[in-house]
């Protein structure tokens, strides 16, 4: 059904725009112990995300809601499966959203928000793609939609190999973003780490492939199956190079739409790949798959928040249009009088 | 343990956290507003002080809200995953529509309060805690509509054992959610304004920041007289909702045993058992309340088996204790504006601890009012079509519950401590200082030499 299939574009749409903006300030997050040397650098790295995470994050909670109210099967079983990873997730972007409006202010504590501020950066940049990778791979379902593993199942090879690629992903895009929003020594480190983890990314996207085709073929048979698959592929590997040739000219704007257009490309794949199935089964009945379709709310609650969207997503982008060209330029240093 | 009671207790404890700052933000916003249009338009330094003040007190308060807010959203799909099924439909599109149409209008604003002094226009400044304020009421809307539809589901049909939407408009629009929106946001304004006046009653009790302390005080005094004096209308408003969509919660309040006319309502008392309450009461008054007239019959707990009444202490204690807190807010808030009209308030210290004193007793109602409200609707957790029992996560084990359920323990109590150096550092401190310690650090930010300062 074609609301159904929109709806599952959105969502895509969604959680994809999630990874873009809040990954540059995760990685900005999983960084900031390692690129900043002092406070007044630790200020800056937390000056140049402060004004625009908050509303990054909120991309999450949107996705998360519009997939509890498109897919509530998907959202029910993969939230209740993946238990205490998506608690892990959960700690994190508390502990996180807290110590970055707390750092400035509480000259005592300080070091333990520091803590927080890069443990709850690495838990979601490391778990979120652990999850995407069993979401690929499939997981054992039984006829109610409920998972029938265990949590040590979901720490497989594959998926930690999954994890291990966004959290690269995430790192390149947070230096990138460092790189284009700060001068002297933490841009100069930001810049070193951009190069490097980008080309582990490769390394690590290759590698991800090859196991996807002998984990998950039908994952790869899917994307290399449709020219909208091949699309997102030549996407991916056009962001890299624009990334890439920005790096080496020094163009830090470009490196950077360069990264984020990677995840693009790769949250495009990974819908692909899926498509029409959102959680497959493994192990157990194809019958007990989560579908696109079996998955779907009504059409009546899919049609009104479709009006809900359209009336909200332009406003949503205008928002963000004004948020980023409100903050444009070099970053100032994490206010201490707020 | 029993995994239910655990998935309970957990959801009752990260969420009452939770209901903990969300008055105080709203509260806090409205005030943050005040003062902003203050200095708008009076360009005085000082306003723009108290306007920082007030939007580093919202700030530290609404970031635990934004942060615990996270937690409830996950925790349908993580411990209640056949309640998600099963109301998917319906209560999945009041959260997206939350964050699409709330949370970004606040993230984005507020990033501007925070950030934005320098690089906005005052104008655009001032419009942003504007924005700010409807961001949050706007989110407390989303969510009431969702949790209304819960004690007065509307606009579905069940199949194949799902609600399923037929009718958005009624499902929005539900009968609970018109009373329940008022009586939520008049609760957070009173508790805000209990939250500013003792604020601004502590400073005169010192004797610091007297300008700012006196406009405080009497704006919050006025808007805390008006909103507690209305509060008992609105209360009845929604006493009389309750015993129509849900007879049998309102017999829980008063424990009611059987359907009867002529029903007393207590001013305290102590229930034993269904039915049996020892206590002084109002002869009738409850028929009186709901039907203006003592031959009003009333339904009982009887009209319906055992199996589906909430427990009734609980619920009759909550709100009671809820009615006498209101009473007493009525009370306080009315002898101080007279002292205040009199003139006399700064005199009178009395009355200025009073204040101080009572300032988180709106916060104890608003719990108050909650726990009635939801564990009068047990053991439905969607009055009348799903029970509690019947809504969790099947795979999540009660050991997983457990562990999660310190975790959280652990990070709430750090958060809080947290929150209260900075809150109460921040009030401490006062409105002017937070001026001088911005002009210190008005030095260029040259970037120390790499490995100094760490």
């Amino acid at each position: 059904m074609t609301l159904q299939w929109l709806w599952f574009v959105l969502v895509g749409v969604l959680l994809t725009g999630y990874a873009v903006l809040d990954g540059f300030d995760l990685g900005a997050g999983v960084l900031y112990p390692f690129i900043a040397r002092n406070d007044v650098e630790k200020n800056l790295i937390r000056g140049s995300i402060g004004p625009v995470w908050d509303g990054n994050e909120v991309w999450l909670l949107t996705g998360g809601g519009a997939l509890f109210a498109a897919f509530p099967a998907v959202y029910a079983s993969t939230f209740s499966g993946f238990y205490l990873a998506i608690m892990l997730v959960l700690f994190g972007l508390i502990l996180r959203a807290v110590s970055i409006e707390y750092r400035g202010r509480d000259e005592g504590f300080k070091r333990m928000w520091d803590a927080a501020f890069f443990v709850g950066s690495l838990l979601p940049a490391l778990l979120v793609g652990v999850a995407v990778g069993n979401v690929i791979r499939g997981i054992p379902l039984d006829a109610h939609g409920d998972y029938t593993g265990t949590f040590f199942q979901l720490l497989n090879w594959y998926s930690l190999l999954i994890g291990l690629l966004g959290l690269c992903a995430i790192v390149t895009h947070g230096a990138a973003w460092l790189a284009l929003k700060l001068d002297g020594p933490v841009q100069e480190r930001a810049i070193k780490v951009r190069g490097i983890s980008q080309i582990v990314c490769v390394l690590l996207f290759v590698l991800a492939t090859v196991a996807t085709l002998s984990q998950a073929s039908r994952a790869t048979d899917n994307v290399f199956g449709a020219w909208y698959g091949w699309l997102a592929v030549i996407v991916v590997l056009g962001a890299v190079v624009w990334s890439r040739w920005g790096m080496l000219k020094g163009d830090h704007r470009a490196a950077f739409l360069g990264t984020a257009l990677t995840i693009i490309g790769v949250g495009g794949i990974f819908a692909v790949s899926n498509y029409p199935d959102m959680v497959p089964a493994r192990g157990t009945p194809a019958s007990t798959s989560l579908t696109v379709s079996n998955s779907a709310s009504g059409s009546t609650t899919l049609t009104a928040m479709l009006i809900i969207t359209l009336i909200g997503f332009p406003i949503v982008i205008g928002y963000m249009i004004f948020a980023y060209r409100t903050f444009r330029g070099k970053a100032q240093q994490a206010h201490t009088d707020y | 343990m029993d995994a239910v009671l655990l998935a309970r207790i957990q959801f009752a404890f990260t969420i009452a956290y939770h209901f903990i700052f969300v008055p105080m933000s709203i509260g806090l916003s409205i005030m943050m507003v005040a003062s902003e249009r203050r200095y708008y338009k009076s360009d005085i330094p000082a306003d723009k002080a108290a306007t920082r003040f007030w939007i580093r007190l919202f700030t530290t308060t609404f970031a635990i809200g934004v942060a615990t807010g996270i937690t409830m959203e996950f925790a349908f799909g993580t411990n209640w995953a056949n309640y998600s099924r099963f109301v998917g439909n319906i209560f999945g599109a009041p959260l997206a529509a939350e964050g699409l149409l709330a949370f970004f209008l606040e993230s984005v604003f507020l990033g501007v309060l925070l950030f934005g002094r320098d690089r906005v226009s005052k104008r655009l400044y001032y419009v942003s805690t504007w924005l700010v304020m409807c961001g949050a009421l706007l989110s407390a809307l989303w969510i009431l509509i969702a949790n209304s539809w819960m004690q007065t589901p509307a606009g579905y049909e069940v199949v194949n054992g799902k609600a399923i939407l037929t009718d958005f408009w009624a499902a929005a629009l539900n009968p609970s959610i018109a009373q329940r929106y008022t009586h939520t946001i008049a609760a957070c304004i009173i508790a805000g304004a209990f939250l500013v006046s003792a604020i601004g009653a502590w400073y005169l009790l010192k004797g610091r920041h007297v300008h700012m302390a006196r406009h405080t005080l009497r704006t919050g005094l006025i808007v805390g007289l008006i909103f507690s004096a209305a509060m008992p209308l609105i209360g009845h408003w929604s006493a009389t909702e309750v015993a129509k969509y849900q007879p049998i919660k309102m017999a829980a309040f008063e424990n009611v045993g059987q359907t009867a006319d002529r029903v007393p309502m207590y001013l305290f008392g102590v229930t034993n058992g269904a039915g049996k309450t020892t206590g002084v009461g109002i002869p009738s008054g409850l028929s009186l309340l709901l039907g203006f007239s003592p031959d009003h019959v009333v339904t009982g707990l009887d009209s319906v088996p055992a199996a589906d009444r909430p427990p009734e202490q609980i619920t009759f204690q909550a709100w009671h204790l809820m009615i006498a807190l209101s009473g007493l807010f009525v009370l306080v808030m009315l002898i101080a504006v007279v002292m205040l009209a009199l003139k006399r308030i700064e005199k009178a210290r009395w009355v200025l601890w009073l204040l101080v004193i009572c300032s988180p007793l709106p916060i104890v109602a608003i719990f108050l009012g909650w726990v009635a409200a939801e564990v009068g609707r047990q053991p439905w957790i969607v009055q009348g079509l799903l029970r509690t029992t019947d809504a969790v996560s099947p795979v999540v084990s009660s050991g997983e519950i457990l562990a999660t359920l310190g975790l959280f323990g652990l990070i709430y109590l750090v958060l809080f401590i947290g929150w209260w150096r900075i809150f109460f550092g921040t009030i401490r401190k006062g409105p002017e200082e937070v001026v001088d310690m911005l002009t210190a650090e008005k030095a260029p930010a040259t970037p120390a030499p790499a490995g100094a300062g760490r």
